[in-house]
């Protein structure tokens, strides 16, 4: 929402310097976007008239202007523009001047030719975005008159505020004014424009009726009427009629000045005077010609199923029985309430009688509809916040006054007023105890009372608390808490003394992260380097790196490049190794820990989502990946931590292994199947490690406990056996760890394939040191256990010690 | 006789001296003190001797055979400290030329933060949350009090994910219904903090990612006030960004907290940071958790730390931070 410091004094008793009010916009949650000061930079610009027109000798997008700016010497100018006429009166910003926009005007040559000033657009002077040609001023105006002063613009401050969607009133001059009135402690007074029909029955949010339909009759014996049959839809609807307007009078300056500054374009006199009443009141209103407006009638219903209409904008829209529809007496739909309006009865330059529509829509079908049908309008904006159902009759006083001075229209000194249902917002207790205890203040009953009173909160006291009535302006508040809030936007947040923490307490992070640090930790010793793509992938990129491609996609994404979920590190880890090799950085080792998404199962709408790590080696084979994975084992303690080589999709299919603790598989391991780095454009090797932390987190952990270490010389000896290719190593390994208590340590020290080993087994070479705590080991104990440990691998695992 | 042997002793000691190497000279010791070796063999002579001339004799071969014993052992450390000088010499190595094959490893600068900021708040006492990325309506907007079709559904540019039914899944857009099921799952008091990847369907560009962090503080207890928000706000700003920085709040609205407020930081030299957004927690809020707003009360505040990293680097353009280019993730 835009805001005049002008426009806002009409409503203040006291004037209030513009630092005040942008720092009071701030403290109410109404803070200032943008400032602009108006007005300003014209002094150097003043009324000259054009003499003659000529080309540039050197260009074709500039030409000579010789132009007089009132003391008789005609004055070379180069100018861009063409739309000047010789005899226009133009402004021409002499020399030494700084623009609005800080430009500073000096004597230059322009392609050889001297340039003795600026002619200046509309926009260049402040008024609006109009960039097409230079201004063209009416009226012939006095050569060397400054042009603030042609143009009646006087200095004023331009705020751009940032509205939330709990502040109703802030989408109005009036209301804003109303709000910063109370902070700085001045006076409000609402405009009062001439009652064109005799005050009726006050409008409060306890006043509704049922709606139905209310007729009424012109002077001149025009019946016309207004009809809620949606009375859930549209809480009051009120219609007056206004004739004789003289379609062809422009709107005055000043008003389209104000609706250009505020962002919105003049367009005819009573469109602008429909926008004005919007923009200073917040209710906005709808203009009708009467004579196109069948039966002179306007009824607001919902829409028919399969029902459309064509909206002012050109565009066929689709309807829903949710939609609110504005029809004629015809029932010809003449507008979607409080969205956009049709063309069939819009004004138009033939115009003469009015029908006028002040309504209030419900704010739940206004949004619903605009948001359906992707339709923002400034009139949709503020009934989706909730208009004022009680500032109708003043709004259409005020456009009356407004059509009056500027179009000649004669309001007829009747009106409909429909009333149907208004939200319930009954008064609520406010309770001192409550404030306080909820803002850790010490505020007085009187003191609270004091706050509310000017932004029309009204008190009546109830004991040590209030009940308070919610002004019809803030449809957004209905309970006590709303109104705490209000207690202290007015207070001032600033006023309320900061408070410490006390209660006893202890922070600490949770197992599972310290887990996460400690394997972030071991991947930067690892010399890895952590990336965060983006978890969004593009169609057929599970494919592309081998995967089941079924992912749950996006409804609405951004591109589609970024429209499906991933459901493993891999696809982004390989695409991150393939940009670094695309760029000859060969060889990069990289990881990620995020989360992954996987179908719902059964029952459960949300997906299956998994913490994951993924490591990718570039450069490197799968051994490489195993150790990473080994070496994470270790440091998180797992329980027979183990690799069982298998063919996994999107890994190399003789060079991958699940990774499994205990049993139960965690991840996988391994290198990248060549055909996806080839789709990839990789030409290294890339080794891989995905494994699930949640599932390791809860995986079965060694025991903590300390082994004893021996005083006495340990025995070592060394076993090789021969090993079917399907017996894992690490099994075998785990076998002679287990089959004597002798056993201290196994260690893996030669593998090897060939003669004389059978095809299908290799050698697997083990060290193993044994010990006893208490004793050295005799020759006797350590033949002994020799034989278990062969026994174990041969009866466990088939092997075949070689000789 | 006893010229012989001093003959024999000078002779052996001038071998033992000219041995050039180890080896050499364990030759020449076998010669010169061995069995075979001339001083052993005047000892056998001795038993011929008369009493007087054997003592005699037998002094100056035990003189002889300690001096040629030293004679060799000095050789020998000789010979020892030149192999280990040639040795050295051989293996000598410019320690300049070395590179590390492998650095210390980089964490990404957006986990830099978040850990620092975790940091920060388990000193102060809290404990840390997490939840899932994709959400269900009730927790990312309705229990937060987010009406159907209330305005502040648009403050926030939702991503719907094709799950259950029309927009009933969701990219979570906030950190905040990690507070939602905090709030579910313990009863209060709460004090914890919720880091985690959020989704807003907005264009990218410099200052904006459609994929982003941000950290939430929660704090749920019998009488806890507005007071409390903004000085807790004050004591982390201080914690955080150090002892120089206060903290400010001004009227907001969100819908799950009553009063709202932004909170900005000032810097000592005066100028000033807007962070983000916090505020009471809505009694609603309270309520859809299963907690009694009457007897307890919250707050909550709530930043982004994707520009809160990228500043600290010099990083302009935040969509660096999803690069995966070595050069970047290096540099951190």
């Amino acid at each position: 929402m835009k805001v005049l410091s002008s426009w806002l004094h009409e409503f203040l008793d006291a004037p209030v310097a513009p630092e005040a009010i942008a720092a009071a916009f701030d403290d109410l949650g109404t803070p200032v976007e943008e400032e602009t000061r108006l007005g300003e930079g014209l002094d150097g610009i003043v009324v000259a008239e054009v003499l003659a027109l000529a080309p540039h000798p050197n260009a074709d997008k500039i030409q000579l202007v010789q132009v007089d700016a009132g003391d008789g010497e005609p004055l070379q100018i180069c100018c861009g523009a063409f739309n000047m006429a010789v005899g226009d009166r133009v402004p021409l910003a002499t020399l030494g001047t700084t623009m609005p926009g800080g430009m500073h005007i000096e004597r230059r040559k322009l392609r050889g030719e001297w340039s003795n000033g600026m002619l200046c657009s509309a926009r260049e002077i402040g008024l609006g975005d109009d960039h097409a040609g230079i201004l063209v001023l009416d009226g012939g105006p006095s050569l060397g008159t400054p042009i603030a002063e042609v143009l009646g613009i006087e200095p004023d401050v331009l705020w751009e505020l940032e509205v939330n969607p709990n502040r109703p009133d802030a989408m109005s001059v009036a209301g804003l004014a109303r709000d910063l009135a109370a902070k700085v402690g001045v006076g409000f007074r609402l405009p009062s424009p001439p009652a064109v029909v005799p005050a009726g029955e006050p409008v409060t949010w306890a006043s509704g009726g049922a709606g139905g339909r209310q007729g009424a009759t012109t002077s001149a014996g025009t019946p016309f009427a207004a009809e809620i049959a949606a009375p859930d839809g549209c809480g009051r609807f009120l219609a007056r009629v206004l004739t004789g307007v003289d379609p062809s009078a422009p709107s005055p300056g000043w008003m389209q000045r104000r609706l250009i500054d505020l962002g919105m374009r003049p367009i005819s006199a009573l469109v602008d005077i429909s926008n004005y009443v919007m923009l200073e009141l917040g209710q906005p209103n709808h203009p009708y010609d009467l004579a196109k407006v069948g039966g002179a009638t306007l009824r607001v219903r919902r829409a028919r199923a399969g029902e459309s209409m064509t909206t002012l904008d050109d565009v066929e829209r689709a309807l829903t029985v949710d939609d609110l529809l504005i029809t004629d007496g015809d029932d010809v739909p003449v507008g979607i309430a409080g969205v956009m309006g049709g063309a069939d009865c819009e004004i138009s330059a033939a115009t003469t009688d009015v029908l006028l529509e002040m309504a209030w829509f419900d704010p739940t079908t206004i949004s619903r509809t605009s948001r359906r049908l992707g339709l923002r309008s400034e009139a949709s904006a503020r009934f989706e916040k909730g208009v004022d159902p009680a500032i109708s009759e003043l709004a259409a006083d005020r456009f009356c006054q407004l059509a009056a001075e500027i179009c000649g229209g004669s309001a007829e000194a009747v009106q409909v007023d429909v009333r149907a249902t208004l939200p319930a917002r009954p008064p609520v207790l406010v309770r001192t105890a409550r404030v306080n205890a909820l803002l850790g203040t010490d505020l007085e009953p009187a003191r609270i009372a004091e706050v509310l009173a000017p932004i029309g909160f009204s008190t009546e006291p109830q004991g040590p608390d209030h009940l308070v009535t919610i002004p019809t302006w803030r449809y957004d508040s209905a309970t006590e808490i709303d109104v705490v809030e209000e207690v202290a936007r007015h207070h001032g947040y600033r006023h309320i003394p900061n408070r410490e923490l006390t209660e006893p307490r202890s922070g600490r992070l949770t197992e599972r992260q310290l887990e996460r640090r400690a394997v972030r930790r071991l991947l930067c010793g690892l010399g890895l380097a952590e990336c965060q793509p983006l978890p969004f992938l593009a169609p057929g990129q599970l494919a592309a790196a081998g995967l089941d491609p079924a992912g749950i996609e996006l409804v609405n994404p951004l591109v589609a490049e970024e429209s499906v979920l991933r459901t493993a590190l891999l696809p982004g880890l390989v695409a991150a190794v393939a940009h670094n090799h695309a760029r000859r950085q060969l060889g990069v080792g990289l990881w990620e820990i995020g989360h992954i998404f996987l179908t719902p199962p059964e029952g459960q709408t949300l997906p299956d989502e998994r913490e994951h790590l993924g490591v990718a080696l570039a450069g490197r084979e799968a051994p490489a990946a195993v150790e990473v994975w080994q070496v994470l084992a270790e440091l998180l303690r797992l329980e027979r931590p183990a690799v069982v080589n298998a063919q996994l999709p999107g890994l190399h299919p003789t060079r991958a292994a699940e990774v499994l603790v205990a049993g139960e598989r965690v991840g996988s391991v391994g290198e990248v199947d060549p055909a996806v780095l080839d789709r990839h454009d990789v030409g290294e090797r890339v080794a891989i490690l995905e494994v699930d932390l949640g599932a390791l987190h809860r995986a079965a952990r060694r025991s903590p406990a300390y082994r004893q270490i021996s005083r006495f010389p340990s025995s070592d000896i060394d076993l090789a056996f021969e090993v079917p290719d399907g017996v894992s190593a690490i099994e075998v390994e785990r076998t002679l760890a287990g089959a004597d208590p002798l056993v201290w340590a196994v260690r893996l020290f030669d593998v090897y394939r060939g003669e004389p080993v059978a095809a299908g087994s290799r050698s697997l070479a083990y060290a193993v040191r044994l010990q006893a705590v208490d004793r050295t080991l005799t020759d006797a104990e350590v033949a002994d256990a020799r034989a278990r440990l062969i026994e174990a691998a041969t009866g466990v695992h088939g092997a075949v010690l070689r000789g | 006789m006893i010229e012989d042997i001093r003959a024999t002793t000078s002779e052996a000691e001038r071998l033992v001296d000219a041995a050039s190497t180890l080896d050499e000279l364990a030759r020449v010791d076998r010669e010169v003190l061995g069995k075979g070796s001339a001083l052993t063999g005047f000892k056998r002579q001795m038993g011929g001797l008369e009493p007087d001339a054997r003592r005699e004799v037998g002094a100056a071969l035990n003189e002889a055979r300690a001096a040629l014993e030293a004679a060799v052992a000095a050789r020998r450390a000789a010979l020892a400290a030149t192999a280990q000088r040639e040795q050295a010499e051989a293996e000598r190595l410019d320690l300049t030329e070395v590179r590390a094959g492998r650095d210390a490893g980089h964490l990404h600068l957006v986990t830099q933060a978040i850990e620092e900021l975790e940091d920060v708040f388990v000193g102060l006492g809290f404990t840390v949350a997490e939840g899932p990325e994709v959400e269900d309506d009730w927790h990312n907007f309705t229990a937060l009090n987010f009406g159907e079709y209330h305005p502040a559904r648009d403050m926030q540019d939702t991503f719907f994910v094709g799950l259950g039914g029309d927009r009933e899944v969701v990219m979570r857009t906030h950190t905040s219904p990690v507070q939602i099921r905090v709030m579910e799952e313990q009863a209060p008091p709460i004090y914890s903090v919720m880091p985690g990847r959020v989704y807003r369907n907005e264009a990218t560009d410099a200052t904006h990612l459609a994929v982003f962090h941000q950290l939430e503080c929660l704090v749920v207890d019998r009488g806890i006030t507005f007071g409390h928000l903004a000085g807790t706000i004050d004591r982390f700003t201080k914690a955080y960004f150090g002892p120089g920085w206060t903290s400010r709040l001004r009227p907001s609205y969100f819908p799950f907290t009553e009063p709202s407020a932004e909170f900005d930081l000032q810097r000592p030299d005066g100028t000033w940071l807007e962070l983000g957004g916090c505020g009471m927690v809505h009694p609603n809020v309270l309520a859809n958790c299963g907690i009694d707003p009457e007897e307890f009360s919250g707050f909550a505040f709530g930043f982004g730390l994707d520009r809160l990293a990228a500043t600290r680097h010099g990083v302009t353009d935040l969509r660096e931070l999803a690069s995966t280019d070595i050069r970047f993730l290096e540099q951190f």
